[in-house]
C-alpha cells in the first residue's frame, strides 16, 4: 500500500493543470462554473482542443489515438479537468461505443468509425432502452429484419441523450424472435441521416430537452453496420455497460461540486453568520466529504484491479450507487444553501444568458434544475436497485 | 380527541376535491404554464364563486371559518390538484395582514379579496435575507408623505396584485424586530417597478424595485415600527398552508406511483412485485402519515400561545421538509425515467413538494429554530 503519488504522477498533474490553464477558454468554463448548459458547438469546440493534445480519448490504445492513461492518470486529469471546470466529454462515442468496437469490431469498422470519433466528424448516441424495455434491456423489441445485404429496422428507441446532436446512434436490435430474448439481439450501427428516422425531443423536470425518442420506419442499414456476429449484441451490452458505469462513479465532478458547495456557503449569510457555520449544515458538508475521500480511494482501488487484467465486473455497481449518491447529495445541499434564491426559474440563463434578476447571486438559478436533473444518476446506465442487484446476485452469490 | 373532520369541513372537502378532480387536469396546469399564463382566471373566479377564498377567513373577517383545520384543508385540496391559483399569496398572507391589522377603512378591502375581485400580495424577502424575519432594510422615511426606497424578492403573486403589503423600516437595524411596519402600495405606484417571472415549480412571483415610492400615511397597516408580531403569525398561517399544501402533492405522488408499480411491468412481472420496490413504498406510506400527523398538530396549534405555535410551526415545517425531499427523490426513482419527464404530472408534483422547502424556513432553518425555541422555553 503506498498512497504517495510517484514522481511521473505528479508531473503529470503539473502538466495536466497547465495545459487546462492555458488551453480551456474562460468562456467555457465560466458556463460549467455556473451550471449552464453547453450547445453543440461549445462541446465539438472542447473536444477538438483536448484531440489536439492527443487527450480525447484516455482509455484508447495508442494506434487509435489513444492516451492509454492507467487508472491513476484517468483519475488525476479528471480531477483537474473538473477542479477547472472543464466539460464533460460526451462518452457515447469515446467511452461506449469505441470499447465495444475495439473488442468487437472488424478491422474495417474500427479504422472507418474511430478516427471520426476523434475528429468530431461522428456524433454518436446510444439507443437502448425503448418504452417497453427499460431496466429489463433484454427485451427490446425494435426489430431487424434481415434483406439481401441490407436490415430493416423498425421500432422506437427512448430516453436518447443528445440524440438530437447526433449523427449515428448504436442500437440494439431483434434480430431473432424463437429464442430467449437475451440471444435474439444484435448490436446494429445506424446513420440517423437514413430515411425513416425521425428524433423527437422530450422535456424533462429540468426543463431541458435534453433526451429523445427516436423512431425507426422501414430504414434500411447495410449488414456492415453489424457489429459482431448477428444475435451475440447482449454480450456487447452488457461489456459496454461495464464501462458506462466505471465513468459514473463522478468522483471528478463530485470534488468539483463540493468545492462550489464550500465557497458559497461560506458567502451565504444565514441566521447572522456564514451557512458553512451552522452546525446542520456544515455537519451534512463534513459528511459527504468523508463519504467523497472515501470514495475516490474505493474508486481507484476497483480501477487500478480492473487495469491489471481484472475486468471491473460487479464491483462498478458499487461506484455507481456509491458515486450517485454523492453527487445527489451535493446537489441537494446546494439547492438548500441557496435558500429562497432557488426558486425562480430562469431558462434564458440556463441556456446560457445573463442574469439579470437584481440581488440573485450567480450560482442560484442552475441550483435546482441541477439537483432535479441528477436525479437521472440513479435512474440510467442500470438503475441504483438493478445495481443492488448485480452486487446480491454476482458478489454476495444470494 | 376527534380525529375526523367536522360535517361542514367533510362538505367543503368533497366539493373542493371534486370541482378540481371535473376542471383541473394536469393538460390544463401544463397548458396554463405553456401559454405563460400566471394562472388560470377562471378557476380562480371559480374558487371565490364556491367559497373557497372565503373558507380562509373567519366570520369576522367577512368570511365563514378560516381555523388551522380549515386552511389545511383547503391547501392539501390545492397541493393535490397541482393548483396554481394565488390563494396563498393573496388571501393568506396579504388579506390576513389586512384582517390582523387594517384599520376600518383598510378592512373594507377584505370583501373584494374573498370575492376574488381584488389581489394582494405581500412583499417581505429582500435580496440575502434568507428566511429570518427579521432582515427587513427597504428604507421607509417621511411624515404624512412616506417614502419607500428598496429592493423586494420573491414576491409571490406580486404581478398580479393590484395592492401589494410591503415590509419596511422605519427605525433600527436589519435584523432587529421592532422598527418593522408594513404599507399597502399600490402595484402601478409611481417609481415601482415590477419584473415577473415564473418558480421552478410553476408560480408567478416578481422582483418589486422601489425607487422613491411615495405613499400617504395612512396607507400603513398597522402601528409604526410595530409589525413584527404580526409578520410572525401570517408566515404560522402561511406555513400550515403550503405545509398541507405539500402534503396533498405527496398524496398525488404517492397515488400516482402505487398505479405506476401495479401497471409497469419488466422482467414479465409488474414492477410492484418486487420486494425491494415494495419496502420502499411501504417506509413512502409511512413518512407520508407522518406529514399528515404534523400537519394535523400545527393546524390544531395555530391559535395557541406564540411559545407553543411556533414549535410546531418549526416542528412541522422540518418534517415536511424531510418528509418531502423523500417522497419526491423515491416516487421519481421508483417510476424510472418517466417520472423525469415534463410531460408527465409527477414531475410537477414533486417539483413544488420540494420547492416548499424554501418557502418560509428550510429543513435546517427550522430545526435549529425548533432547538432554540426549545431552550427558550425551558
Ligand atoms: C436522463 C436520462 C438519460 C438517459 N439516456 C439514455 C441513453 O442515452 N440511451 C439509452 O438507451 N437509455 C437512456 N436512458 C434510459 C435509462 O437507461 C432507463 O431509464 C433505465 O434503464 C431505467 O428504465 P426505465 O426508465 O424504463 O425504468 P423501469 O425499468 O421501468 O424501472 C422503474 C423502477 O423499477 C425498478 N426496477 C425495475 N426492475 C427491477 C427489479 N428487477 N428489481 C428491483 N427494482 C426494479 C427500477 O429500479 C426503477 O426504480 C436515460 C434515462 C434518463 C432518465
Ligand atoms: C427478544 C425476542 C422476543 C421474542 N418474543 C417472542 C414471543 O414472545 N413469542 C413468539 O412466538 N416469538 C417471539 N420471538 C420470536 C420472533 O417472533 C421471531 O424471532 C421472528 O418472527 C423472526 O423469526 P426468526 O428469528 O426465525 O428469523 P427469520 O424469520 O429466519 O428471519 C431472518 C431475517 O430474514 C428476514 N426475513 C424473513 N422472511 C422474509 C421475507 N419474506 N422478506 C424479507 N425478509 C425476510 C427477517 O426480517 C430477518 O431479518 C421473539 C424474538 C426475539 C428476538
Amino acid at each position: 500500500m503506498d498512497l504517495s503519488y510517484t514522481a511521473e504522477q505528479q508531473a503529470f498533474r503539473a502538466e495536466v493543470r497547465a495545459f487546462l490553464a492555458e488551453a480551456l477558454p474562460k468562456r467555457l468554463s465560466e458556463k460549467v462554473r455556473l451550471g449552464k448548459r453547453l450547445n453543440k458547438a461549445e462541446i465539438e469546440e472542447w473536444h477538438a482542443i483536448l484531440n489536439a493534445r492527443g487527450w480525447l480519448a484516455p482509455n484508447w490504445p495508442a494506434e487509435f489515438g489513444g492516451a492509454e492513461w492507467d487508472a491513476v492518470e484517468r483519475q488525476i486529469f479528471e480531477e483537474e479537468a473538473c477542479l477547472a471546470h472543464a466539460p464533460r466529454v460526451v462518452p457515447f462515442g469515446l467511452m461506449m461505443l469505441a470499447p465495444v468496437l475495439l473488442a468487437f469490431g472488424s478491422e474495417a469498422q474500427k479504422r472507418h468509425y474511430l478516427p471520426r470519433i476523434l475528429s468530431g466528424e461522428d456524433w454518436w448516441c446510444q439507443g437502448y432502452s425503448e418504452p417497453g424495455a427499460g431496466s429489463d434491456l433484454a427485451s427490446v423489441k425494435t426489430r431487424a429484419v434481415r434483406d439481401g445485404d441490407e436490415y430493416v429496422v423498425n421500432g422506437q428507441k427512448t430516453w436518447t441523450t443528445l440524440g438530437q446532436y447526433a449523427n449515428w446512434i448504436f442500437c440494439l436490435v431483434r434480430t431473432d424472435t424463437d429464442c430467449k430474448p437475451q440471444q435474439g439481439i444484435s448490436f446494429l450501427l445506424i446513420d440517423m441521416t437514413s430515411p425513416g428516422v425521425t428524433v423527437r425531443p422530450i422535456t424533462l423536470i429540468d426543463g431541458e430537452a435534453e433526451v429523445n425518442e427516436v423512431f425507426f420506419d422501414n430504414v434500411r442499414v447495410p449488414t456492415e453496420n453489424l457489429v459482431g456476429t448477428e444475435n451475440q449484441g447482449w454480450t456487447y451490452a452488457k461489456y459496454l455497460l461495464t464501462h458506462e458505469r466505471t465513468n459514473i462513479a463522478g468522483v471528478g465532478f463530485s470534488n468539483a461540486a463540493l468545492a462550489t458547495l464550500k465557497q458559497v456557503a461560506a458567502n451565504t449569510l444565514s441566521g447572522g453568520r456564514p451557512l458553512a457555520q451552522n452546525p446542520h449544515f456544515a455537519a451534512r458538508m463534513a459528511q459527504v466529504e468523508i463519504d467523497l475521500m472515501a470514495m475516490r480511494t474505493t474508486n481507484l482501488r476497483v480501477v487500478s484491479a480492473a487495469a491489471k487484467g481484472q475486468a471491473p465486473g460487479a464491483e462498478s455497481s458499487m461506484l455507481k450507487i456509491k458515486g450517485t449518491q454523492i453527487r445527489q447529495e451535493l446537489t441537494s445541499l446546494l439547492r438548500r444553501a441557496t435558500g429562497p434564491d432557488a426558486m425562480p426559474f430562469l431558462p434564458d440563463y440556463l441556456e446560457g444568458g445573463d442574469n439579470q434578476m437584481s440581488g440573485l447571486p450567480d450560482h442560484a438559478p442552475t441550483a435546482a434544475p441541477s439537483y432535479f436533473n441528477m436525479r437521472k444518476l440513479s435512474i440510467f446506465g442500470g438503475s441504483n436497485e438493478i445495481q443492488r442487484g448485480i452486487i446480491s446476485k454476482a458478489i454476495l452469490e444470494l | 380527541m376527534d380525529f375526523t373532520l367536522t360535517e361542514d369541513r367533510a362538505m367543503l372537502q368533497d366539493m373542493l376535491r371534486r370541482f378540481f378532480a371535473d376542471t383541473y387536469g394536469h393538460e390544463k396546469r401544463r397548458a396554463v404554464l405553456a401559454e405563460g399564463r400566471p394562472f388560470d382566471s377562471a378557476v380562480w373566479a371559480q374558487l371565490a364563486e364556491l367559497g373557497i377564498l372565503g373558507a380562509l377567513f373567519s366570520e369576522a373577517q367577512g368570511g365563514f371559518a378560516g381555523a388551522g383545520f380549515d386552511i389545511a384543508l383547503v391547501f392539501e385540496e390545492l397541493g393535490r390538484a397541482g393548483a396554481i391559483e394565488p390563494l396563498l399569496s393573496s388571501a393568506i398572507l396579504g388579506g390576513g395582514l389586512v384582517a390582523a391589522l387594517g384599520t376600518a377603512d383598510q378592512q373594507a378591502l377584505l370583501a373584494q379579496v374573498i370575492s376574488g375581485e381584488t389581489r394582494l400580495a405581500f412583499a417581505h424577502s429582500e435580496p440575502g435575507s434568507r428566511y429570518d424575519l427579521e432582515n427587513v432594510s427597504l428604507n421607509a422615511v417621511g411624515g404624512d408623505q412616506i417614502t419607500l426606497t428598496g429592493t423586494k424578492t420573491h414576491v409571490l403573486g406580486g404581478a398580479e396584485a393590484e395592492t401589494v403589503i410591503l415590509s419596511a423600516r422605519e427605525a433600527g437595524l436589519p435584523g432587529d424586530k421592532a422598527g418593522i411596519s408594513l404599507f399597502l402600495v399600490p402595484r402601478q405606484a409611481a417609481g415601482l417597478r415590477v419584473e415577473q417571472h415564473v418558480t421552478v415549480d410553476g408560480f408567478s412571483a416578481a422582483t418589486l424595485t422601489l425607487d422613491g415610492v411615495t405613499v400617504p400615511a395612512s396607507a400603513r397597516l398597522g402601528a409604526a415600527g410595530a409589525a413584527f408580531d404580526a409578520i410572525e403569525d401570517i408566515t404560522a398561517r402561511a406555513t400550515l398552508a403550503v405545509c398541507a399544501e405539500a402534503l396533498g402533492a405527496m398524496e398525488s405522488a404517492k397515488a400516482m406511483t402505487i398505479t405506476y408499480l401495479k401497471e409497469r411491468q419488466q422482467f414479465g412481472r409488474p414492477i410492484g412485485k418486487f420486494q425491494a420496490l415494495q419496502h420502499r413504498m411501504a417506509d413512502l406510506l409511512m413518512e407520508v402519515e407522518q406529514a399528515r400527523s404534523a400537519v394535523v398538530n400545527l393546524a390544531g396549534h395555530l391559535d395557541a400561545p406564540r411559545a407553543v405555535r411556533e414549535r410546531h410551526v418549526s416542528a412541522t415545517k422540518n418534517l415536511i421538509g424531510r418528509v418531502g425531499a423523500m417522497v419526491a427523490e423515491e416516487t421519481v426513482q421508483l417510476h424510472g425515467g418517466i417520472g423525469m419527464t415534463d410531460e408527465y404530472a409527477l414531475s410537477h408534483f414533486t417539483r413544488r413538494i420540494v420547492m416548499i422547502d424554501h418557502l418560509f424556513g428550510d429543513v435546517d432553518h427550522h430545526l435549529e429554530r425548533f432547538i432554540q425555541l426549545g431552550l427558550e422555553a425551558d
